[in-house]
């Protein structure tokens, strides 16, 4: 490989990965991905959907079966010196050396990644992740929400390109939730590819430039997050009425009109990408009837919504 | 090479092991006294001497192959154990380093601190008697040779246990019994004929004996043969691990 490869090769390139584990579970299928450099990509899955596993084959973690992964255009398997220095990871599950401290620890993985001592590297890193006040802390001594954060602290100790963050936020309160998309806000500008997993949906919509949906192993989806949005997003109007009804009539129903509970609103469901939405005969109706409206608005779907929908459509 | 990985490793083990120095320098000092205290002094008064040495003397070395190789094999055991239990080994997993370096600092660590656990012996010995060494280059190599083959093999039951039980039990069944039975406070010629020979099968016979001519000259089996056994030792355990990281054995799922 030279160095051209490597500076325009994809950040992460997999094609046909499979994994089995030893007790016959075959937890990849088939699996190509292609991830970009310098984006977010947010990678969902329901629980046991195989996130951590595939994570887990590009970092060095678990042998894969089948397939090729390629990092920076250098394969994980022949030139893992390369790809690894490359990789931050935070791994989902909580684990630290008990007695250690947080400058030690965070310390020990720069070196470990094969990069000479930089004290003031190490010191920005725990003062973006609001650390620097516990460096001469024991680990043990540590809250699970800091502890998260120095795991992403040793991630981050030798300045990788590419950034693997397993659930971070999971079990995280509101304050580190907001310190850490600021560091990876910051990270990002500065040119570093962040793949994350996350079951907090909402954060993939925030933080997310693609979206990759993983289910019983298999990608069945990656889209650009807007184009997701926009291709599977439905829209409902809420029209605000001046005054409740009690019932809606048979004619507007047939229309597919709902009435919210209170009486006081009427929902219209729609696809925003089809010809004709229906929205002018709908007017024309309600105008027909002497309904009298107060507001209207329009509402799109969340990712919540759509993924809910996509993982249902295939069972 | 990724040095600084080594030394990051290197490092973190001996700092883990100086956090608890006290205990660790101390239980083997103690016992070691004891064994003098037993041996050395109440046995050693009835025995003049084996082959022109003091008994108390003559136990010095096989004292110190014991501490050395239990030392060298739970350091080096404990040291991946840890991190496979507490999970941290995800770490050292995904990190650029090759398993040769992953070996050398692992085992390079628990070797440094069983050789300075020896040595201390050593020291904590010469108060009870005094110790010539006829061929302290031999002794250090001896030395150095036993406690990295130990290291290798407390490393690979360190990979290989997947519980604290495992991980005591080759140690407690297998290796503290060979160096008893191994010509620690004995000459094998002091045993009968036919236990001599089967004696010949223990391993630790052959370092015992190639440690103790490196003191007095005197041993069970000709020095060439320690030599040549101790090497074959650490061969065949540079070949289980290596077979062992061929594998992805039980480190990669
Ligand atoms: N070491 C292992 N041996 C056998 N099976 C495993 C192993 N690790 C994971 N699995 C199985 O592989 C499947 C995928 O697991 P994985 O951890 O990748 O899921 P995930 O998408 O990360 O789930 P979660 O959202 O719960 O973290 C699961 O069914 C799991 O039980
Ligand atoms: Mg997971």
């Amino acid at each position: 490989m030279n160095i051209q490869t490597s500076t325009t090769a994809p950040a992460v390139s997999i094609t046909s990965l499979d994994k089995t584990y030893d007790t016959g579970f075959q937890a990849l299928r088939g699996v190509d991905l292609t991830i970009r450099r310098g984006e977010i990509f947010a990678l969902l899955g329901p629980n046991g959907a195989g996130k951590t596993t595939l994570i887990g084959t590009i970092c060095g973690l678990v042998r894969p079966t089948g397939g090729q992964i390629l990092v920076g255009g250098y394969d994980v398997l022949t030139e893992f010196r390369k790809t690894r220095a490359m990789i931050g990871l935070v791994p989902q599950e909580l684990t630290t050396d008990r007695f250690e401290t947080v400058w030690a620890t965070v310390s020990f993985t720069r070196g470990l990644f094969g990069k000479p001592r930089n004290d003031k590297v190490i010191e920005k890193i725990l003062r973006d992740l609001s650390l620097w006040d516990k460096r001469n802390e024991k680990l043990i001594a540590l809250s699970g929400g800091m502890k998260r954060r120095v795991l992403i602290a040793k991630a981050l100790s030798h300045e990788p390109s590419i950034l693997f963050l397993d659930e971070p936020t999971a079990g995280v309160d509101v304050e580190l939730r907001r310190d850490m998309w600021n560091v990876v806000r910051e990270l990002r500008e500065g040119g570093v590819t962040i793949i994350l997993t996350t079951h907090y949906i909402e954060e993939a919509e925030e933080m997310a430039d693609r979206i990759g949906v993983i289910s019983n192993g298999q990608i069945i989806l990656v889209e650009e997050k807007a184009e997701l949005m926009r291709k599977l997003g439905r829209k409902y109007l809420a029209i605000q009425l001046q005054e409740p009804i009690a019932e809606l009539p048979g004619d507007l129903a047939a229309m597919g009109l709902t009435l919210a509970e209170t009486g006081d609103e009427l929902r219209y469901s729609y696809d925003s990408q089809s010809d004709r939405t229906g929205i002018a005969n709908l007017m024309a109706a309600l105008n027909a009837r002497g309904v009298r409206i107060k507001d209207l608005s329009t509402h799109q779907s969340s990712l919540e919504d759509i993924f809910i929908g996509l993982l249902r459509d295939r069972t | 090479m990724n040095f600084y990985a080594i030394k990051a490793i290197y490092t973190f083990e001996m700092a883990r092991w100086w956090r608890t120095v006290t205990q660790s320098i101390i239980s083997p000092v103690v016992s070691t006294s004891l064994y003098f205290v037993v041996f050395g002094a109440a046995i050693g008064s009835r025995i003049e001497s084996v082959e022109g040495v003091s008994y108390a003397a003559f136990i010095v070395p096989g004292l110190i192959m014991l501490s050395l190789l239990q030392q060298s094999l739970s350091n080096a055991s404990f040291a991946i154990y840890f991190p496979k239990f507490a999970g941290t080994v995800y770490e050292i997993l995904s990190a650029p380093i090759s398993h040769v370096e992953t070996v050398i600092s692992f085992v390079g660590a628990a070797a440094t601190k069983s050789i300075i656990l020896a040595l201390i012996i050593l020291v904590t010995a010469n108060l009870f008697v005094e110790i010539h060494i006829q061929h302290p280059v031999w002794m250090v190599v001896f030395l150095v040779l036993t406690a990295v083959t130990f290291s290798l093999i407390g490393f690979i039951i360190g990979i290989w246990a997947d519980g604290f039980e495992k991980l005591q039990l080759i140690p407690l069944l297998i290796v503290t019994p060979l160096a008893f039975l191994g010509g620690t406070f004995y000459s094998i010629s002091m045993l009968p004929e036919t236990w001599q020979t089967v004696a010949l099968f223990n391993p630790v016979v052959y370092l015992v004996s190639g440690f103790r001519w490196s003191f007095y000259g005197v041993a069970d089996v000709d020095i060439a043969i320690s030599l040549g056994m101790t090497l074959v030792f650490m061969a065949v355990a540079l070949a289980i691990i290596t077979w062992i990281f061929k594998t992805g054995y039980k480190l990669r799922s």
